[in-house]
């Protein structure tokens, strides 16, 4: 019974990457490709999440962590960038 | 590592369903809504429903199935539920800028023009200083 549920979940997550490539390849400005790419990353720490559930293994926890801090770091550079045309200043 | 048919299997199994369909719809949300501040929507769903779900399913299963208990997950969903306000203001705010400066028209806002008044005699926060700062000399 999980086994189907993991499965149906880590189908819904992979669905729902796809869609958000579509919105990242599409997206008509800048800051809807910035969105796209932080709900990827988002959708990518649930995914690692899901298989872990599904191998029984927990290798990847220290994965979808590290994910999870790169991710929003990476969105407030850009935006940062978006906003004053420099990262540190 | 299976689990016995019972309450605990049937409870992560619903999580998981819940999970992966609120993923799904803030993702959705996000491909289908016209403009960005109503796009900003559907990634709040998935990072607290979507995401949340996987992790509290994570957090039932490995303690029932392998008897170790980890607080990963705990420090996922704190970092997760810290950062997600803070990336959206940002968003939003650099849209907002991009869109004052009609860098980047998206004719679905209605404010391609420029903002409209806040009706309160000021103007709006995130654009306050900045003349001040573009008169100031390079130091």
């Amino acid at each position: 019974m999980i086994e189907i549920a993991v499965l149906f979940a880590i189908s819904c997550v992979g669905l729902a990457m796809a869609l958000n490539l579509w919105r990242l390849a599409r997206g008509p400005t800048t800051a809807d490709r910035i969105l796209a790419l932080d709900t990827m990353t988002i959708n990518a720490i649930a995914l690692m999440v899901l298989m872990q559930i599904q191998q029984g293994s927990a290798v990847y926890f220290e994965a979808a962590l590290l994910l999870a801090m790169v991710g929003f770091v990476g969105t407030v550079a850009y935006c940062k960038f978006l906003l004053r045309g420099d990262i540190i200043e | 590592m299976m689990l016995d048919a019972g309450p605990i299997e049937i409870l992560i199994s619903a999580i998981l369903v819940v999970g992966g369909f609120f993923a799904l719809v803030g993702s959705w949300g996000l491909a289908r809504m016209p403009s960005l501040m109503t796009r900003l929507h559907g990634p709040t769903k998935v990072t607290t429903l979507g995401v949340g779900s996987c992790l509290i399913a994570s957090m039932i299963y490995f303690p029932a199935t392998q008897g170790k208990y980890s607080a990963h997950e705990l420090l996922i969903t704190l970092f997760l539920f810290l950062t997600a306000p803070i990336t959206a203001n940002m968003i939003a705010k650099a849209h907002l800028h991009r869109q004052g400066r009609s860098i980047d028209p998206n004719p679905m806002d209605d404010i391609a023009e420029g903002l409209p008044e806040t009706g309160l005699g000021t103007g709006w926060a995130t654009f306050e200083g900045q003349d001040a700062e573009r008169a100031d000399p390079p130091r």
